[in-house]
């Protein structure tokens, strides 16, 4: 992989022998549950200490220990920082020393500027008189050091999730940061944006600035870290270094405690008619209705066939999904579809699902479930006919469906009262995929299904998706990870700035390949 | 066979109840027994017969996402004010009168769903307006201010009177309303043996099914309360009009908002907006109706207040939509949407009612009630915050961890 021979050639840089910090035997208990147990790790100046492990391992918890949002008292254990025992009652107390999280929810104010955002709690004022000049100057300084080239005035809303997390850092900077704790920094971001993110972080640990970090995405973590400490269920299970030990399939066993021999579950291709076709899809951006999201896109998903569509994040996938959707995203939708051969025109979302279609979100807390409500009042959503008789709901029969969809789908949760906001994230998605399930669609269309799931269960939601074409269900996939793409779909297309530039049967495609025609129609040439 | 737990539901509306009966308890002994009395139970169905109403058609509002309707009161004083106008002024039938106001009602209500559902007007903003229009009409249709009265007596009885108050029975010595034996043995049977029936269908289905002490229990102890009830009603002059009124309007939406899908539908616009619609919820159309409702239902309230009144006031109805606010916020209601029950709404208003009845029975001042139902709908909301974010266990360990501490 291209990734990893890049990281042969840093190899040069010698790690500073100092340790900047510890932490030792770190205990976390919640009420009924032991989320640390005697965690131990040592971070290095100058390195890149990678946090790995799956979801509800206990990750999160232990840099909130760090930080100070879980105060001294409420843990056992010692962190030594730069040689000194620290107890920190807050995130100021850990932010003053230079200890500094970026969390995977951004903590920027969308309707500031991007220099009040950098010094928010950090204001450059004289006895509370905010110093202007010196605000937008520094900032600059900062975000030159990142690499982010826009007006310091440009308000937060206005840049790309890419970019933001670039003023995150600035930010840290700007707090004097000597340890970066990030925790999952480019699960939003697509891979160029993601590939720039690490290489300032490498760029940083030149200038002696150590960094944490929380990541599922293993290529990331082969890339750019020097050691990786794997947590399994609250405990520290090993470190890693890189010389040594490190390839992906190293880290998922102690991930997983066992050796993934595939992380794709193997399916038999049995593909059959056209499912769904759209021919000449153009839809236009809701508030700047000049501006083509989607232009002229025609693509078609067969029975029994897993399609994925490939793209940087902003081509247009999502956009294109959800406007087909029964209308979801857009105005001046014009094109035709077709289902099952069939022409149709969906005007709104209730006349999709009738037509046996589902868009699974990418965003499940915010677009995708109700979090404050259980389990089974979410998978029954979005067909409540099936349950209710003249509309009054038979609430014995929601309870079975939903148990059924449980055991099915494998969702772990003593009880399907559960609330949706109790269950990790994998199975969050679970529940955001039995509810599309419930609705009984022939064609589903997956946005990034397995976003911030950890591997375990990656390859349950893959193994979902299998049984579903196996019904002879047609399924059309968006995902931003190009080794799921060429994993798990029979054919590919590529997007880009919203035209459709390839099409590709999958044999033989390389992740290499795919990069190459995203690339290739940004720099103004012409793809397929 | 599978059995569910011996108690399930949201914990705030069980802590409430039980505050409910803690506070009744209370004034049980502070007023000497005054409170339980045939005549007093009575008055405080009357009294609050409004409260409880707009309560119901306030948690659909709420429901839909914290969203609040300040118009109510307004609208009580309008609908009362219309109501005097049409039967007093111009001798109109009393019935036609009472269906022209309840379709004013759905009027105003339509007004404002429009605003807000449509042309996505915050709903604090529009019923805010409407506060002050549908106060403002008021006080133009009682020519500036007058206050029309008395109502013929078809139309007192709406809210003071009784049903065959005069058919008497005895029975244990006492001299019982016989209507009110009736109809509180047949409630009883009603609900017990729909509880066996429904218990029944689900064994026969293999879904789950209450266990036998759970069905015993839950059995009794409603059976327990509702011939209590009718007991002290049949004391007194049995069954008040109001309370058939209340009773329809509970059950209603009670079955709406827990066996309906139109139901559903408000709870999971109001947990996530998005996520509904891209459910296939008509997002726009439930926030329409919960609005149009509400002022239905603020109708009927009004209809009810004024024949207590015996006269449409210009001030009449001020400050109702925080009593129903307080009410579905006391009883469990999330201010941000997405949770909340009728009960709990009928249970807060209770809490508020007796609250006041109470302290009236005790000669406290006004003053110092509003006081008190400020300060109870405070720690009612907080109460249930707290225990969420487990501040205290928190604080309980920080203080153990701090005592090992200091031993070391």
């Amino acid at each position: 992989m291209e990734l990893q021979n890049q990281v042969e050639l840093e190899q040069t840089v010698e790690p500073g022998q100092d340790i900047i910090l510890e932490m030792v035997n770190i205990t976390k208990e919640f009420p009924g549950v032991k989320a640390l147990d005697n965690v131990n790790i040592q971070v290095r100046e100058k390195e890149i200490h990678a946090l790995c492990g799956e979801n509800g391992a206990g990750k999160s918890t232990l840099m909130k220990v760090l930080s100070g949002i879980h105060p001294f008292g409420s843990y056992d254990g010692e962190i030594y920082y730069q040689g000194k025992l620290c107890r920190f009652k807050n995130i100021k107390d850990s932010e003053r020393i230079g200890i500094v999280i970026i969390h995977q929810e951004l903590a920027l104010v969308p309707y500031l500027s991007i220099a009040e955002n950098m010094f928010l709690g950090n204001e450059q004022a004289n006895v509370g008189v905010i110093d202007w000049d010196a605000t937008y100057k520094k900032a600059s300084e900062y975000m030159a050091m990142v690499g982010l080239h826009e007006n310091p005035r440009t308000l937060i809303k206005d840049i790309g999730v890419g970019k933001q997390q670039l003023v995150e850092i600035a930010k840290a900077l700007a707090k004097n940061v000597k340890l970066l704790i990030l925790d999952e920094p480019t699960s939003s971001l697509n891979e160029s944006d993601a590939k720039n993110l690490l290489d300032l972080l490498l760029r940083l640990k030149e200038q002696g600035i150590s960094s944490i970090l929380i990541s599922h995405k293993l290529n990331e973590i082969s890339y750019c870290a020097d050691k990786i400490t794997v947590i399994r269920d609250g405990k520290s299970i090993e470190t890693l270094v890189k010389e040594e030990d490190i390839s992906e399939e190293r880290i998922i066993k102690g991930m997983v405690g066992r050796e993934m021999t595939n992380r794709y579950p193997a399916r038999e291709h049995n593909i059959g008619e056209i499912g769904m076709e759209i021919r000449n899809w153009t839809v236009y951006h809701p508030l700047y209705s000049e501006r083509k999201v989607v232009d002229n896109v025609s693509l078609n998903v067969r029975k029994g066939e897993v399609v994925g569509i490939a793209g940087l994040i902003g081509a247009g996938r999502t956009e294109l999904c959800m406007s087909v959707f029964g209308r979801a995203y857009g105005v001046g939708i014009s094109g035709e579809l077709f289902i099952d051969g069939k022409k149709v025109v969906l005007r709104d979302i209730p006349q999709a699902i009738k037509a046996g279609l589902a868009y699974i979100t990418e965003d499940r807390k915010g677009d995708g479930l109700v979090i404050s409500d259980t389990i089974k009042h979410n998978i029954t959503m979005s067909r409540p006919e099936f349950i209710s008789n003249h509309g009054v709901i038979d609430k014995d029969l929601e309870t079975q469906y939903a148990k059924d969809l449980r055991v099915q789908l494998g969702i772990k949760t003593p009880s399907v009262e559960q609330l949706v906001g109790n269950l990790s994230g994998g199975n969050q998605q679970k529940v955001l995929v039995a509810k599309s399930i419930f609705a009984k669609p022939d064609i589903l269309m997956m946005d990034e299904p397995t976003r911030g799931v950890d591997v375990g269960a990656k390859y349950e939601i893959y193994e979902i998706i299998n049984d579903l074409v196996a019904q002879g269900k047609s399924v059309l996939m968006v995902s931003s990870e190009l080794p799921e793409i060429l994993g798990m779909c029979d054919r590919i297309y590529v997007m880009n700035e919203g035209h459709m530039v390839a099409e590709l049967e999958n044999k033989g495609v390389t992740q290499e390949m795919i990069m190459g025609y995203i690339m290739q129609d940004s720099k103004g040439d012409i793809g397929v | 066979m599978k059995k569910k737990k011996l108690f399930s539901g949201n914990a705030r509306e069980m802590t409430m109840l039980v505050a409910l009966v803690v506070i009744i308890a209370l004034f049980f002994l502070l007023t000497k027994g005054n409170i339980l009395k045939p005549m007093n139970i009575a008055n405080l169905i009357n009294q609050n017969a409004y409260v409880v109403i707009l309560a119901i058609g306030m948690l659909l509002c709420i429901l839909t996402g914290g969203n609040i309707d300040l118009s109510v009161g307004s609208t009580v004083a309008f609908v009362g004010a219309c109501a005097a106008i049409f039967i007093i002024e111009w001798g109109w039938n009393v019935y036609l009168s009472i269906g022209l106001c309840l379709l004013i009602g759905i009027l105003l209500g339509m007004w404002q769903g429009f605003w807000i559902a449509y042309m996505n007007i915050p709903p604090f903003i529009t019923t805010l307006s409407g506060m002050l229009v549908f106060r403002g009409a008021t006080l133009m249709i009682l020519k500036g201010g007058e206050t029309i009265g008395p109502f013929p007596k078809a139309y007192q009885s709406l809210s003071t009177g009784f049903l065959m108050p005069n058919t008497k029975i005895e029975l244990f010595g006492q001299s019982l309303n016989l209507l009110a034996v009736i109809v509180g043995i047949a409630i009883v049977v009603i609900f017990c043996a729909m509880q066996l029936i429904n218990n029944q269908t689900r064994k026969r289905k293999g879904y789950e099914t209450d266990t036998p002490l759970a069905l015993v229990i839950k059995m009794v102890a409603i059976s327990a309360i509702i011939l209590f009830l009718f007991y002290k009603l049949a004391c007194f002059k049995g069954i008040p009009t109001v309370l058939v009124i209340l009773g329809v309007l509970l059950l209603v939406y009670n079955f709406f908002t827990q066996k309906t899908v139109r139901g559903r539908h408000l709870y999971a616009i109001g947990g996530n907006m998005k996520a509904a619609q891209l459910s296939g919820v008509k997002t726009k159309q439930m926030m329409f109706f919960a609005y149009t409702n509400m002022s239905f239902i603020a109708a009927i309230a009004g209809l009810v207040f004024a024949a207590r009144l015996n006269s449409a006031s210009p001030v009449a109805g001020q400050s109702f939509e925080m009593d129903a606010i307080a009410s579905c916020f006391i009883g469990g209601a999330s201010a941000y949407g997405g949770t909340g029950t009728i009960t709990g709404a009928l249970v807060g208003a209770l809490i508020m009612g007796v609250l006041n009845n109470g302290m009236s029975l005790m000669g406290l001042s006004q003053n110092l009630q509003q006081v008190v139902k400020g300060l109870v709908l405070l720690m009612a909301v907080a109460m249930d915050v707290i225990s969420k974010q487990n501040v205290f266990a928190n604080l309980r360990a920080k203080r153990a961890k701090t005592a090992v501490v200091q031993k070391a």
